[in-house]
């Protein structure tokens, strides 16, 4: 127990030093950008906007301050529980990360579920049909996917079922010209379904190709030539040890995957319009929008590094051999 | 009879040389030995020479770029790879030669429940753990936890709990110390004692010497000589072939003369007998075709001059 609170402790540290580290970082490359936030916030009515009214922007947004001094504000806030406010938006900066993080989260939860079980049983039909045309194919769609970019697989998809098919619609979060509290629930699944099937195809390759790699090393160990000395075999063999033993690692890259996901989800979200963080993300980048896109870089590290504790916090526990090196 | 006989065995392995050039690698050729009920039967030969493919082949678990010839009879029956797997673990079980041929991520208790055919398998396992003199303790342990003479233990305790006859030993001494090996000795004692064959491969001589019945001398991929241990004796005059004599007088305690040369490698074997090279005793005659199996003062050997 008390392993396991150091364990934490120890792990927070590394977070708050990479939050510092990354806050930092991002606020020197955004105010290095060539993007004039003023200029991307008025856009094509810039010619209008006298140099006094820019002026005044800038004075409104404390824009015409040094960074040192943005960023010792911006830091300052932050600690105080304060993101700030967007400029694009209009909106506090924690208000529209939690709106647009649901959005995202349903859409990457069906993702990551669905590759991850998808692909773990692809990997291990794959490493027991070793060779054989099942391994094939599983192989030659994994390779194939996994040089396939997220959004030329999203156009596709568009293409196929909203396009050509209609089945499903083209884009966005929710259906165009309806009153957001005439939105039903059969809508915004049907807006889900192309986003996350693409997400979830795309994902699927990794864990595979690990899954199948990792079951082949097992079931050509010394354990397994034991096991079927013993008199197992077919079903019961792989269940018994190939499993056992191949699923502590596929979880643990699952988990760690999660930042394969967040990046997987700003190309889906932006090929579907889908208002969730990915698009966000984009449209706080391409508009300077500093704030929201401190707050995003900051959320996103966090959910990344929290998917990459999960990992470790569950060999920890679980594996045994662990468990030993934790005592010692 | 035998409860288990094997006839000219031989072994190769597919390989691909340079290119697509596909080999035959024969690892083992011709090999012959027996084992009856109640007899332990050392197979000796240094380390590396594929002797745990003999064991391989005897439970039908070599890889799929393996040929094998020859045959293997089980109280008299002969073995296809059909009746291999419906024997192996019930009849005929292996002991391996260490942890790592245990499941790292399941309970000892469990791996060894598994081992058990005919009974109930969580009594079972209580009752050998309590006899090999392994706390209840263990049962919870995984495979890593385990220290080299509790991990001896677990192992041929899998072997006994399984009640098969025939029990092949593969290396079972290698990094244990005297105590432990004393153990070893008396479980192989007293398995054979209740009526299974065992089949112990070993490159430690001292060991083979102390527990079994019969020695088979494993060289360069067959069995040279077959000899009963009281053979073993003086300087080695009732032994038949030069190369076990010359074993034996490598002892420490014997002579402590070395054997000059090494084996010659699977892919590179001379065209007679095998240890022709090194023999002092060689002749021309010795490298016309691998020498017959001969029987001798009750045992075998393969050598044209041995008397």
């Amino acid at each position: 127990m008390q392993n396991i609170v150091l364990f934490i402790i120890r792990k927070m540290t590394r977070l708050l030093s990479l939050l510092c580290a990354i806050s930092i970082i991002t606020f020197i490359l955004i105010s290095h950008s060539p993007i004039d936030p003023i200029q991307a916030y008025i856009g094509a009515d810039m010619m209008r906007v006298g140099p006094e009214q820019r002026e005044n922007i800038a004075e409104n947004w404390g824009l015409n301050k040094p960074p040192a001094e943005q960023f010792y504000h911006w830091g300052s806030s932050l600690l105080q529980g304060d993101f700030g406010t967007s400029m694009i938006y209009r909106q506090p900066v924690a208000e529209i990360i939690s709106e647009k993080f649901l959005n995202s989260l349903a859409l990457m939860i069906i993702a990551w579920i669905l590759s991850g079980v998808i692909g773990f049983v692809l990997g291990i039909v794959a490493a027991v049909k070793r060779d054989k045309w099942a391994d094939r194919i599983i192989k030659w769609y994994c390779y194939t996917l996994a040089s396939t970019p997220t959004f030329w697989m999203g156009l596709v998809l568009l293409m196929i079922f909203a396009v050509w098919l209609e089945w499903l619609p083209i884009g966005m979060g929710v259906p165009a010209g309806v009153l957001a509290e005439n939105v039903t629930l059969t809508d915004r699944i049907a807006h889900l379904i192309l986003p996350a099937l693409t997400l979830s195809i795309v994902g699927v390759a990794n864990i595979a190709l690990h899954t199948r790699q990792k079951l082949i090393e097992i079931l050509s160990s010394e354990y397994i030539l034991f096991a079927k000395a013993k008199g197992e075999k077919g079903f019961t063999l792989i269940w018994r040890h190939g499993i056992r033993n191949v699923s502590l690692p596929a979880i643990t890259l699952h988990f760690a995957a999660f930042s394969e996901l967040f990046g997987g989800a700003v190309l889906a979200e932006q090929v579907f319009s889908y208002p969730g963080l990915g698009q966000a993300t984009v449209e706080a980048g391409l508009r300077g929008d500093v704030p929201l896109l401190l707050g995003l870089v900051i959320f996103s590290s966090i959910f990344v590094f929290a998917g990459n504790l999960m990992a470790d916090l569950i060999s920890f526990i679980v594996d045994p051999r662990m468990k030993e090196r934790r005592s010692l | 009879m035998s409860i288990l006989e094997v006839q000219n065995l031989s072994i190769s392995f597919k390989k691909y040389s340079k290119g697509l050039r596909q080999e035959q690698n024969q690892v083992i050729h011709n090999l012959n030995v027996s084992i009856n009920r109640g007899e332990i039967v050392a197979v000796v030969g240094s380390s590396g020479s594929g002797k745990s493919l003999l064991a391989h082949a005897i439970l039908g678990i070599l890889p799929g770029n393996a040929t094998v010839t020859g045959n293997i009879f089980y109280e008299g029956q002969l073995l296809t790879e059909q009746r291999k797997e419906e024997l192996r673990g019930t009849e005929i079980v292996i002991i391996p030669q260490s942890v790592k041929f245990l499941d790292p991520l399941m309970k000892i208790g469990s791996q060894v429940q598994t081992s058990v055919r005919k009974r109930n398998a969580v009594t079972a396992q209580k009752k050998i753990f309590e006899k090999y003199k392994l706390h209840p303790t263990v049962e919870k342990l995984f495979p890593f936890q385990l220290s080299g003479g509790m991990a001896r233990r677990v192992l041929v305790s899998m072997a006994v709990v399984s009640e098969a006859s025939v029990i092949i030993a593969d290396e079972p001494t290698p990094g244990l110390d005297m105590e432990v090996i004393k153990e070893a000795e008396n479980s192989f004692r007293e398995l054979a004692d209740n009526g299974s064959g065992v089949m112990i491969i070993t490159h430690d001589i001292e060991f083979a010497l102390k527990v079994a019945d019969k020695i088979a001398v494993f060289y360069a991929g067959t069995t040279v000589e077959t000899a009963p241990v009281s053979d073993f004796s003086g300087k080695g005059e009732n032994l038949r072939h030069p190369y076990t004599k010359a074993l034996w007088r490598a002892l420490p305690q014997n002579e402590f003369i070395p054997i000059k040369g090494s084996q010659p490698l699977a892919n590179d074997m001379p065209a007679g007998c095998p240890f022709a090279p090194r023999c002092e005793q060689a002749t021309s005659e010795c490298s016309e075709g691998l020498p017959e199996e001969r029987y001798i003062r009750d045992g075998m050997v393969r050598c044209i001059y041995a008397t």
